[in-house]
């Protein structure tokens, strides 16, 4: 019944979206590209010229960018390891017979809602700071010299801020992927005898695999674009010890008007995020398939 | 003797989850206590009685015409969201009632979009609202947030129209019904629930966006991200403003968000994990 009108007008529907992404895809992205292989100085903006590989060859030799791209990993995988270690051990509890479960869940799901310089502001000035913080009364109650979290380990501190706003989601997604695991296996199980450990290792755990598979990748995502939470706690600092790509691309071109070098920075941070969404989308185009 | 033993566990773990969510939650509730302190009260140490103050709530607005900031949160995260389904809306409708063999791969490609790291295009995007006048505006900072949130809105209407069943049109059709009325009487109010979802959760997600609202904003146009973020370089002591101004912004959202714990799953994993 599909006339060439409605296939028409099903093209027409979908135009304007298409139209849209392409050019909201291109246009900058080839912009950068651009760039990354000019001599552009936003302080002397009349003189542009081409650089060929420099700014790679600059960023590259930038001590500041392994460390930025180690501080990346380490904070994608320092969160990662958290939430879906965190969000696994929670979901099972989760999943069982309790009171008030309804305000557990809620109080639970809640940090994933606060907006991250809320998130970073809150951690730093009210649990965190050496002198007013909550975790420094809590040292000075046991007689400890209170720790300062940003100056001491602030990349430590920035994974624990980040960790605890992305824990939720990892909770959310494998409590409602365990919800879907079939009852009458778990009780077939159980009759036959099985422990709650050799059942979490033969049953559960491949049953949420695909579950934290989407997890580790979606989060991946996200993580790797880390920005809010170290331009409102540490700025990067101190040195570089906080600074991820993105900061230090942030730096380079908004502090540093270094286009150029921004620039290539940027299309560095591509390749990077390319590798993972080159996962990802096989993961859910699977999906895409049933 | 069974159920005894079954009321213990349930007590267990009705403890350990109880001190689970308080620590997570901790955060938030103390923002909340604190925020209705004064300022003294605030540094004195640990104290989960607050003297029930609102004076940083007036201070707050008083010092930074806070509600400018929250007007402009609601228009950008409203406003993005009313246009990104305004273009996602008819693109979902196409791709779940007329596939074609391309539309797997369109939505393959819609969905790559979103991967592309935000800080990778700063440098143009920052060159050209800077030239086009878009830097600090409503329109523009709208205009951005709609592109970033499109490839989820899509696939998130995309995943709920699919569901749909196609022999209601069908039947729609053998009854008569013309290309509108099936539109119009059939379809859109079985639509209209994964609808406002989608609303929901993208309102939620353009609320909290932190990386464009900071970086393409100064004054006229901050939302409530960047107005916090301000925060950063502390002049004096602020510690009960601060949580006053930080309750108000998180608020509305956390509620919202209470509200959509199923939709949000579905829409941040792309229908992957429903």
């Amino acid at each position: 019944m599909a006339t060439e009108n409605t296939r028409g007008l099903a093209r027409l529907m979908l135009a304007p979206s298409v139209g849209l992404l392409l050019v909201w895809m291109i246009v900058p992205l080839a912009m950068t590209l651009w760039f990354s292989f000019q001599n552009y100085n936003l302080l002397n903006p009349a003189n542009v010229s081409w650089a060929g590989l420099f700014n790679y060859q600059y960023f590259y030799t930038d001590p500041a960018f392994f460390q930025s791209i180690w501080n990346t990993l380490l904070i994608v995988g320092g969160v990662l390891l958290i939430t879906v270690v965190g969000g696994i051990a929670i979901a099972l509890l989760l999943d069982q017979p309790m009171w008030g479960q309804g305000i557990v869940r809620i109080m639970i799901i809640s940090p994933f809602f606060v907006m991250p310089p809320v998130a970073a502001l809150v951690w730093k000035n009210m649990i965190m700071h050496p002198g007013y913080g909550v975790l420094a009364d809590i040292n000075r109650a046991l007689g400890l010299q209170p720790v300062d979290w940003f100056a001491q380990y602030p990349l430590f501190s920035i994974i624990i801020i980040v960790a605890w706003q992305w824990l939720p989601f990892a909770t959310l997604i494998l409590l409602t992927a365990l919800q879907s695991l079939d009852g009458e296996q778990k009780e077939a199980a159980e009759m036959d005898g099985a422990g709650f450990v050799s059942r979490f290792v033969y049953l559960t755990l491949p049953h949420l695999a695909r579950s934290i598979t989407v997890v580790i990748l979606i989060q991946t995502i996200f993580l790797l674009g880390v920005y809010a939470e170290i331009l409102v706690t540490t700025n990067g600092g101190p040195g570089y010890a906080s600074t991820n790509l993105p900061f230090l691309i942030y730096r380079t071109a908004l502090l540093g008007y270094d286009v150029g070098g921004a620039s290539a920075g940027g299309i560095i941070a591509v390749i990077l995020a390319n590798i993972v969404a080159f996962f990802l989308m096989r993961a859910v185009g699977k999906n895409l398939d049933k | 003797m069974a159920r005894a033993v079954s009321t213990r566990r349930t007590v267990v773990f009705t403890i350990a989850a109880w001190i689970i969510a308080l620590i997570l939650f901790f955060p938030i509730l103390y923002t909340i206590i604190t925020s209705f302190k004064s300022e003294t009260e605030a540094i004195q140490g640990f104290g989960i009685v607050p003297s029930g103050t609102v004076e940083s709530y007036a201070a707050v607005q008083a010092q930074s015409n806070y509600f400018k900031f929250f007007l402009n949160s609601v228009i950008i995260s409203v406003g993005s969201t009313l246009l990104a389904l305004l273009v996602a809306v008819p693109a979902a409708w196409s791709m779940a009632f007329s596939p074609t063999r391309r539309t797997k791969d369109i939505l393959m490609w819609m969905l790559s979009t979103k991967m592309m790291p935000a800080v990778a295009v700063l440098v143009p995007i920052y060159l050209i609202f800077r030239d086009t006048g878009l830097l600090d505006s409503r329109v523009g900072l709208t205009v951005m947030l709609t592109l970033i949130n499109l490839p989820i809105v899509i696939w998130m209407l995309y995943t709920y129209f699919r569901e749909i069943p196609g022999e209601i049109l069908e039947a729609a059709r053998m009854d008569g019904a013309s290309l509108w009325g099936e539109i119009v009487y059939v379809l859109t109010p079985m639509a209209v629930p994964g609808i406002a979802s989608t609303m929901l959760l993208n309102i939620i997600l353009a609320w909290n966006e932190a990386f464009w609202t900071i970086r393409l904003t100064t004054t006229n146009a901050a939302p409530l991200t960047a107005f916090i973020a301000s925060f950063s370089s502390p002049q004096g002591l602020f510690w009960a403003k601060l949580s006053a101004a930080s309750t108000l912004a998180i608020a509305p959202i956390l509620i919202m968000g209470w509200f959509s714990q199923k939709q949000l799953v579905r829409g941040l994993t792309f229908g992957a994990v429903k």
